[in-house]
């Protein structure tokens, strides 16, 4: 199909503009390295204290930082993706000439963050996992299927992940200004995805709350598929739910930012 | 003694080492000339056009002069100063504009950048508020200076720099390409701003430009540099002739014609009634409007310049052509670096 | 020769480089703040948002303490007078130095050269670059954790140990400062690779709000020896808590803490210059 072909020239666009900065890749990987140690070490000691912390033992809370730090770029877990770009071309106006394209806007966007969101895993995402998998004992599965069942939670994570962060560029039509939404990103990105510690150890109602929220979607999820903490099925589920829901929102609240723009005239 | 030769270069080069990409992993390391052992002097109150195509070398001159680069061989000095070992000293008596880029605050009222400067360069009180006047004066800011830098338009801004970097009573002024981007209206202000500067002040004008009409309206001299070296060096009529220029003249006649007979213009392209005539860039225009007037039922015309690129690019292909006539001496492909 | 005013007087005022560097740099972040201070929406939004942001490493710290009662045999107020001093160390210095990462961009669009005409230092300019108030944020949290585990620690507070406080607090955000000249310096070679500096600054002050008895030897020996991150709290805090130092260091080391700032500082300075001359030999 035509329009198929666009998406995929899209996304294509997406994973090549993310290529053009090695040297900012490859600080990226050292960064997250060095974060990754760091975590690390810290959860080995918080786990030292108290095994079986949220159902992990000590190789798989190491896993699940690792997972973090290969993740953290790929899913713009603290913002940084297809949104920035989105929220300039909102205030700048530049925007109208996107409306006027022959393609849907959501999927044009979603087309070029899955771009940059493989370009960031396989650039930067998966050298320090295998750092961490070298220097650190991790618990990953040596069978296919839970990591089939692994790759399946990523692409559903990588949805749910541009859906929340559609959302909140929009939000720019109506705000003239991205700062605050972008650090309202950071900070719930950071914490509700569990980048600071697993959700699953996050004491008492805080954590039932915290573990049914969208961003348990993005690294708490996939971590439990890959190393069997959870049911495959329930977590496509969850993701998929979420997914859907809010890539929806973020359908209506397109309707009526782009409603908004041809009132204004552009 | 100074004065004789506020700007002086002798034999200055800069080398680059480049390193290319020429396959996985494998790099080459080469080295460019970017000025290959330039050598002229600028007297205090010249204003000098320094013109050739990107990538000729004309920044990294001005970025020598300045101070920013480091020449790798050959000696420069301004103002009796060597730029790379006091470029702060030099700085108190050189004006900059980057045409591209401003060093104006962006979210700010344009005044306050010149407060700034006013602090920064340690201007005198009275001087500043004199120098300032006058300045807002001849560049007509006056109604711009509580407006944000990020509200002007282009040539605002333009204008707004050139103030900036002038505040300081710099001795000599650094353009690159000022009148980039502007429209006609504001070019013509910049000129004749620049021309009423140098005639008060005396201050010394660089500028590097894409556009022949600065050099024709303001500098009696013009540099041009290819490759990194001079090619040329000397009045504007000279490059003409040496380049072997030519202007377009196009003629707007009543109905359509056959090609006119003009000599030494000779027709290049008819479309319909209007017709594009070539001619010697020295030959006066005058002259040639004139006979054609006479001649033939003419409703408008005008004058085309040629552009820096082509004259330079026919010098170019002449100063190739010379080389390879002597390179049937045994000096072959010297010209070509 | 130098009889125009302008530079006459720039010689008269400019005795000292530290001082015309210092009045620089007040300059340029003067222009800073009240650039953004025309968007005060914005200002007050970000600034809330960056006390936030750099709280959660603390959330972070309290939500294991949720689950247990000592880490690495350190109690949460102990931890929390460690998270207190590396943070607020950074804060000042991340407030003072920490936009140098935008070197790089001005370094490809340009407008770095802009700087290099001015009649003032250049690292004074690029310091105060982007100069942003908002980093506020960061040093109130940092305090108010600090000020916490000063009040809930169980120590028998002695002059020296009172004095260690402050010292740490400026040695440690002189260290951070290198730091951060380290990685602009390291940006004349790598334009794109700014967020190399992350790794020992923010990475820096993270490790520093765990005890080092959290880490691995090897790993100590690193951030004492190669890197002395070690030297902004670890140290002197193992003095004023009275635990063991790590690596069994000499007592002494407590208070080496501004000897191993200025050595930072001079080699940062050297990387520094190293960077600019190699700048201003290539262009790039």
């Amino acid at each position: 199909m035509g329009s198929g072909r666009l998406y995929l020239a899209v996304a294509v666009g997406g994973f090549r503009r993310y290529a053009t900065y090695r040297a900012a890749t490859a600080a990226g990987v050292f960064t997250n390295t060095v974060f990754g140690v760091i975590l690390v070490y810290t959860y080995l000691a918080l786990w030292d204290e108290k095994p079986h912390l949220g159902g992990y033992d000590q190789a798989q809370a190491v896993t699940y930082v690792w997972l973090g730090q290969c993740l953290y770029a790929t899913l713009a877990i603290q913002g940084g993706g297809a949104e920035k770009d989105l929220m300039e071309r909102i205030r700048t106006g530049e925007i109208a000439v996107d409306l006027y394209r022959p393609a849907d806007l959501q999927l044009w966007w979603l087309a070029g963050d899955v771009g940059r969101a493989l370009f960031q895993m396989l650039g930067r995402g998966v050298i320090p996992f295998v750092f961490g998998a070298v220097f650190f004992p991790m618990a990953l599965p040596t069978e296919i299927t839970p990591w089939l069942a692994f790759l399946v939670t990523l692409l559903l994570a990588t949805l749910v992940s541009f859906a929340i962060r559609y959302l909140a560029a929009l939000s720019v039509f109506w705000l003239m200004d991205g700062m605050g939404v972008n650090q309202a990103l950071m900070i719930t990105g950071v914490f509700f995805s569990g980048m600071v510690l697993p959700l699953n150890a996050f004491p008492g109602a805080f954590g039932e709350i915290v573990r049914v929220l969208p961003w348990a979607a993005q690294l708490q999820m996939p971590a439990d598929v890959l190393m069997g903490e959870t049911d495959p099925w329930r977590a496509y589920a969850f993701q998929a739910a979420w997914a859907v829901v809010l890539l929806a929102a973020g359908r209506l609240v397109q309707s009526a930012a782009t409603r908004r723009v041809v009132v204004q005239g552009g | 003694m100074s004065d004789e030769a506020f700007i002086e270069l002798d034999g200055v080069e800069k080398v680059f080492d480049v390193r290319k990409k020429t396959g996985f992993l494998k790099r080459e390391r080469r080295q460019v000339r970017a000025v290959d052992s330039i050598s002229f002097t600028v007297p205090r109150g010249e204003m000098v056009g320094y013109i050739g195509p990107n990538g000729a070398g004309k920044s990294t001159t001005i970025k020598m002069l300045t101070g920013i680069l480091t020449p790798s061989g050959g000696r420069l000095r301004v103002a009796g100063i060597d730029p790379s070992r006091e470029r702060t000293r030099l700085a108190h008596r050189i004006g900059v504009v980057f045409g591209q880029r401003t060093t104006l605050w962006w979210d700010l009222p344009l005044i306050d950048s010149y407060k700034l400067m006013h602090r920064m360069y340690r201007i005198p009180d009275a001087r500043y508020r004199e120098n300032l006047d006058r300045l807002v004066e001849l560049l007509d800011l006056g109604a711009l200076l509580d407006v944000p830098v990020r509200q002007l338009s282009l040539g605002q801004r333009m204008r707004g720099d050139i103030a900036a970097a002038l505040l300081h009573d710099p001795e000599v002024l650094y353009l690159d390409e000022p009148t980039i981007g502007l429209d006609v209206i504001s070019k013509s202000r910049v000129r004749e701003f620049l021309r009423e500067l140098n005639a008060e002040r005396g201050t010394t004008v660089l500028l590097t430009t894409h556009d022949l009409q600065d050099i024709e309206q303001l500098c009696s001299r013009v540099m041009v540099i290819d490759h990194g070296r001079m090619m040329y060096d000397g009045p504007l009529a000279g490059l003409h002739e040496v380049g072997e220029s030519e202007r377009t003249l196009v003629v707007d006649l009543e109905r359509e014609l056959p090609p006119i007979e003009v000599p030494p213009a000779r027709v290049v392209k008819v479309e319909g009634p209007r017709q594009w005539l070539a001619f010697p860039a020295a030959e006066s225009a005058a002259v040639l409007v004139a006979r054609v007037a006479a001649e033939y039922p003419l409703v408008d015309l005008s004058v085309r310049e040629p552009d820096i690129e082509t004259v330079i690019a026919k010098m170019y292909a002449e100063q190739a052509e010379q080389a390879e006539k002597a390179g049937s001496a045994g000096n072959a492909g010297k010209a070509i670096s | 020769m130098g009889e125009t005013s302008a530079s006459g007087t720039a010689e008269t005022f400019g005795g000292s480089r530290a001082g015309e560097a210092l009045r620089a740099y007040r300059l340029i972040a003067g222009m800073w703040i009240r650039s953004s201070m025309t968007y005060r929406t914005s200002f007050v939004v970000t600034v809330l948002g960056n006390l936030l942001v750099t709280g959660l490493d603390f959330v972070a710290i309290l939500l294991m303490f949720s689950q247990v009662d000592s880490l690495g045999g350190w109690s949460l107020p102990e931890i929390a007078f460690l998270y207190g001093l590396s943070a607020t160390a950074f804060g000042l210095a991340d407030l003072t130095f920490g936009s140098m990462d935008v070197l790089g961009g001005r370094m490809r669009d340009g407008s770095f050269d802009i700087l290099l005409v001015r009649p003032v230092p250049v690292l004074a300019q690029v310091a105060a670059d982007h100069f942003a108030l908002r980093r506020l944020g960061r040093i109130t949290q940092a305090v108010l954790v600090l000020g916490w585990g000063l009040l809930a620690v169980d120590v028998d507070w002695t002059a020296a140990k009172v004095l260690l406080v402050p010292m740490m607090l400026v040695s440690g955000g002189v260290i951070f400062c290198a730091l951060f000249v380290a990685g602009a310096a390291f940006q004349f070679l790598a334009q794109d690779a700014a967020e190399v500096q992350n790794a020992f600054t923010y990475g820096g002050t993270t490790l520093l709000q765990y005890p080092p008895t959290v880490f691995g030897k090897d790993f100590v020996r690193g951030v004492t020896f190669l890197l002395p991150l070690a030297f902004v709290n670890w140290v002197p805090a193992a003095y004023v808590l009275e635990r063991p130092y790590p690596l069994g260091l000499p007592q002494w080391a407590a208070f080496a803490s501004p000897l191993v700032a200025a050595v930072c500082c001079a080699l940062a300075g050297l990387a520094w210059r190293a960077g600019l001359r190699s700048y201003r030999s290539t262009g790039s």
